[in-house]
């Protein structure tokens, strides 16, 4: 397909301008040469549309069918929301207006605390991180803040080998060096290994919770005591939090803080990349240090608070993301504490079921223990006729689905990370598991049609090698 | 209760335990039996039940209805800009293919994203001037704070980033909180009392070997712009980065592009184009630099390739990079980015395209020098440099009765300058953009 510029048309447009008196007043050497162009196209309206609704065809997403991406928690993502985050009464409101003429923006972020709060058994939540990684980020400030005010020297923080990519990324930011925890046998982390690598340099232990396994750490309690007596924190990366909403209070564990990923749990649009938000509640003691500004309601009106003295500062520009948080409350208010409870229990039920159904022909790494809300199998079996799980993957697109996370984490072998969420109905996880055993029956029947699959996308397998080494990073008109 | 979000009925569910436990009585509680029976809640949650789409629309909106601030004409800038959304940005940016894709992993079937983001990435780095952009950043004060880690990996036997005192306060902040645990000390640079602009003296005497990277805004938070030739020309021999950060990225349409000025590296805010100032976010940061940079640049990239058949298609590319390969050793831990954001800004910016932005620079700049005309005596330019669509403007009588009659009038100002900078007393930042009229103008320029 043509990219827009080779579809542009001099003296074109799609939009025009009431008149106005020019006037100018900057001298000539600042300005752009007017016979330059800025390199943007020129279309009118409806070949603009054509162009991009094209493009849009051209993507899987969520409004198509089952998007079953572990860890990113794929669910379908209110339309009602989009109408909410853009009334003019959120969407126009400018960050430096005078407080008292945007009392209801800050009451909603007050709401939407109180919401994580009681959720996890937090006492705090900063709203300003602007995604998970950005949550992580400021989890780990905030614990080398505490660190130093108590002037405790630490220099460690233990992370557990299935760990996303941006746990270690956040921590090698924050200035700490990364000390890597291996998982037992059963895929879980054992107090007797941290044990052995816990000392008093050990600032923090992060987790997942439930992992990136798909399994609750059955061993938490334990594990954060061990932790909390070398004075040390338990960093909860809360990816994967769709599974314990009304179920278990992430602060009973034992939890001093966790980052909420709002564009997965609370169903915010995954809008090709995002944008999301990453909250960060905090137990108590953890609280003076958290970003500013903070909302702070004090008797009836709301204020934005900046004057906190062991504050980490400012991690982002305003306030956060708004519109995100908007969503996301419309989002927790529209299912209610009943309804996020049965989100997750809906959300683990789609999940064994799916381990049930596909057991027996793929390979599970951990011996079928009970899974949360997602379940990870490897092509092992697959393996032995030469198909990997890339080639699953890429055939399962013409059955109509989007891939699982492949390869991720890294301590399985060809992992395939299912993830189906609660907004799944049974007729589409059975056409999913009922695809995946066609697979598996191809895989073993007629293994060069899923080598070289897919055939119906819009682009067949890319050259990526080619992709690295010429690099071509935008349009250049020849 | 019926859940319109959650397809399953109480037959799903039986079928489906059935199922899971071999056809020996399951129940939903048993799936989470690997949870420790302490942690499990005894009791619901203590949150209100859930509500019917129209309860829910009542309840949101009245939230929204508690907010006047977008009723009240506007000169606020600051760093968020308003301008007007054509209908096609929030139609396509509002598609399926687009709102409800994630990221994309998957080249076969989401080169909808791809090839948008590569058009996205063109766009930018035409109006800026340079070589290579990336899929964006989480907003302009963190790509400032991200371009400083990378000007360090670049450099990293030099200790020293010169701060120019007139970029926005948040972002000096940020990029503080981002590089207070890295050998970098961050120099303040003042700015030049008379011009708003930054110290050409004070830089100079500031330029050395330790220096690794200059950060200038232009236009800067005054809304003064620049002589970026002229700071280059301090910099050319001293082996030091030239940063350059955009807040409005409308000037870009009218004004020598940064890239053109000599800048390193180009970075900043594109929220002025086709996204709402939403109480501050989302917004959209970008991130543009030299080629030669490129495998230094955080976050992910777009680029050009074909399929198995030869036929041209789009792929995420050096993802060895980022945070999944290389983990502890990435560039950036940044994952998710502003994707959506990014797709609207490109959709903007092919309903404006070639003839409409420039027109719609010069009509902004043509209101900013329609209200330096209406001033009257008692307020009058605080800096005498050349401006864009923002400036300063200083009163001689104190600013609270001012604000206090403009809001009477149903009209915010301008952003008070004094918490910012204590030396400008009685400093209002003034706005102007297309949605500001004459009438208003006047209107603003009397409460003086």
């Amino acid at each position: 397909m043509k990219l827009i510029f080779e579809k542009s048309s001099q003296n074109r447009s799609s939009f025009d301008f009431p008149e106005f008196e020019e006037k100018n007043s900057i001298p000539q050497k600042f300005l752009r040469n007017p016979f330059e162009s800025l390199g943007l196209p020129e279309l009118s309206e409806l070949e603009v549309i054509r162009h991009y609704i094209g493009s849009s065809n051209k993507n899987f997403n969520i409004e198509k069918g089952l998007y079953p991406l572990g860890s990113c928690t794929m669910k379908y993502n209110p339309k009602i929301n989009e109408d909410m985050a853009a009334l003019h009464g959120f969407a126009h409101l400018h960050p430096y207006a005078p407080q008292h003429l945007v009392q209801g923006a800050l009451a909603l972020m007050v709401e939407i605390e109180q919401w994580l709060c009681e959720l996890t058994g937090m006492k705090a939540v900063t709203l300003t991180p602007a995604a998970g990684a950005q949550g992580e980020f400021t989890g780990l400030k905030l614990i080398r803040a505490y660190m130093k005010d108590k002037g405790l020297k630490k220099t460690k923080i233990l992370i557990p080998d299935s760990a996303h990519g941006t746990n270690p990324a956040s921590t090698a930011l924050c200035g700490y060096d990364v000390v890597k925890v291996p998982s037992n046998s059963l895929g879980i982390l054992d107090p007797k290994t941290i044990e052995e690598i816990l000392d008093d340099e050990v600032a923090a232990i992060m987790i997942t919770n439930p992992n990136t396994l798909g399994l609750f750490e059955e061993n938490i309690g334990h594990i954060a005591k061990l932790l909390h007596t070398k004075e040390a924190f338990v960093y909860c990366d809360g990816a994967n939090f769709n599974a314990l909403m009304g179920q278990a209070k992430v602060a009973d564990m034992g939890i001093d803080l966790l980052q909420f990923n709002l564009h997965k749990t609370f169903s915010t649009p995954h809008g090709g990349g995002v944008p999301g938000a990453g909250p960060v509640g905090v137990v108590e003691k953890l609280v003076p240090y958290l970003p500013i500004p903070r909302v702070i309601k004090e008797k009836d009106t709301y204020q934005l608070k900046f004057n906190f003295p062991k504050t980490i500062g400012r991690v982002k520009g305003f306030y956060g993301n708004f519109g995100v948080l908007v969503r996301a409350y419309t989002y927790m208010r529209a299912l209610g504490g009943d309804g996020l409870t049965k989100a997750s229990q809906m959300a683990v039920l789609n999940a064994n079921y799916i381990k049930k159904r596909l057991k027996n022909t793929y390979d599970l790494p951990y011996n079928d223990r009970p899974c949360m809300h997602e379940v990870i199998f490897s092509d092992k079996k697959q393996l032995k006729r030469g198909i990997k799980t890339l080639d699953i993957a890429k055939r399962l697109m013409d059955y109509g689905f989007h891939p699982p996370t492949i390869y991720f984490p890294l301590i399985v072998q060809g992992s395939l990370m299912i993830e189906p969420t609660e907004t799944e109905s049974k007729e589409e996880v059975d056409r999913f598991c009922d695809a995946m055993i066609a697979i598996a029956k191809e895989s073993e029947e007629n293994p060069e049609l899923v080598k070289n699959a897919p055939y119906t996308t819009a682009v067949l397998r890319v050259d990526e090698v080619k992709a690295a080494r010429n690099l071509i990073l935008k349009y250049q008109k020849k | 209760m019926i859940m319109r979000y959650i397809p399953h009925t109480s037959q799903d569910v039986e079928e489906m335990l059935k199922v899971i436990g071999s056809n020996s009585p399951m129940s939903i509680d048993d799936l989470f039996a690997p949870i420790p029976k302490e942690f499990r809640l005894k009791k619901p949650l203590s949150l209100p039940s859930s509500l019917s789409e129209m309860e829910l629309k009542a309840h949101i909106e009245s939230f929204a209805a508690q907010n006047k601030a977008h009723e009240y004409v506007s000169f606020l800038g600051a760093g968020c800009y308003r301008h007007f959304i054509p209908t096609l940005v929030n139609y396509l940016g509002s598609q399926g293919g687009f709102l409800t894709a994630y990221t994309p992993y998957q080249p076969e079937i989401s080169q909808g994203t791809l090839q948008t983001i590569f058009e996205f990435q063109t766009m930018v780095a035409n109006l800026s001037g340079m070589e290579c952009v990336n899929a964006s950043m989480y907003d302009g004060a963190t790509s400032l704070a991200e371009a400083c880690l990378m000007a360090k990996r670049l450099t990293p036997d030099r200790t020293k980033i010169l701060v120019a005192q007139n970029i926005h306060p948040d972002y000096r902040e940020v990029c503080k909180t981002y590089l207070d645990t890295q050998d970098v000390e961050l120099i303040s640079i003042p700015y030049d009392s008379k011009t708003g602009l930054i110290n050409l003296k004070h830089l100079k005497e500031n330029i050395d070997s330790q220096c690794l990277a200059i950060l200038v805004q232009s236009p800067n938070f005054f809304g003064m712009i620049e002589e970026l030739e002229s700071i280059k020309h301090l910099l050319r021999h001293s082996g030091s980065l030239f940063i350059v950060v955009v807040t409005e990225p409308l000037s870009l349409a009218l004004l020598k592009s940064p890239g053109n000025s000599g800048a390193d590296m180009v970075v900043g805010e594109l929220q002025s184009f086709g996204n709402s100032p939403s109480f501050g976010g989302p917004h959209v940061g970008f991130f543009a630099t030299r080629l030669a940079y490129v495998r230094a640049m955080p976050g992910r990239i777009v680029g050009q390739t074909v399929d198995k058949n030869g036929k041209s298609a789009y792929t995420l590319t050096l993802t060895t990079r980022e945070q999944h390969i290389r983990r502890e050793k990435a560039t950036s831990n940044i994952c998710t980015n502003q994707a959506l954001l990014a797709t609207r800004t490109t959709v903007y910016l092919s309903t404006l395209g070639e003839q409409g932005l420039k027109k719609l620079a010069k009509w902004n700049h043509s209101l900013a020098n329609q209200l330096c005309e209406r001033l009257k005596g008692t307020a009058k330019l605080r800096f005498d440099s050349p401006f864009f669509n923002e400036m300063v403007l200083e009163t001689q009588k104190p600013l609270d009765p001012i604000e206090k009659r403009l809001l009477e009038q149903k009209i915010l100002g301008g952003v008070r300058l004094e918490k910012y900078y204590p030396e400008l007393k009685n400093c209002l930042l003034v706005c102007t953009t297309e949605l500001n009229n004459e009438e208003q103008i006047q209107k603003l320029c009397e409460a003086f």
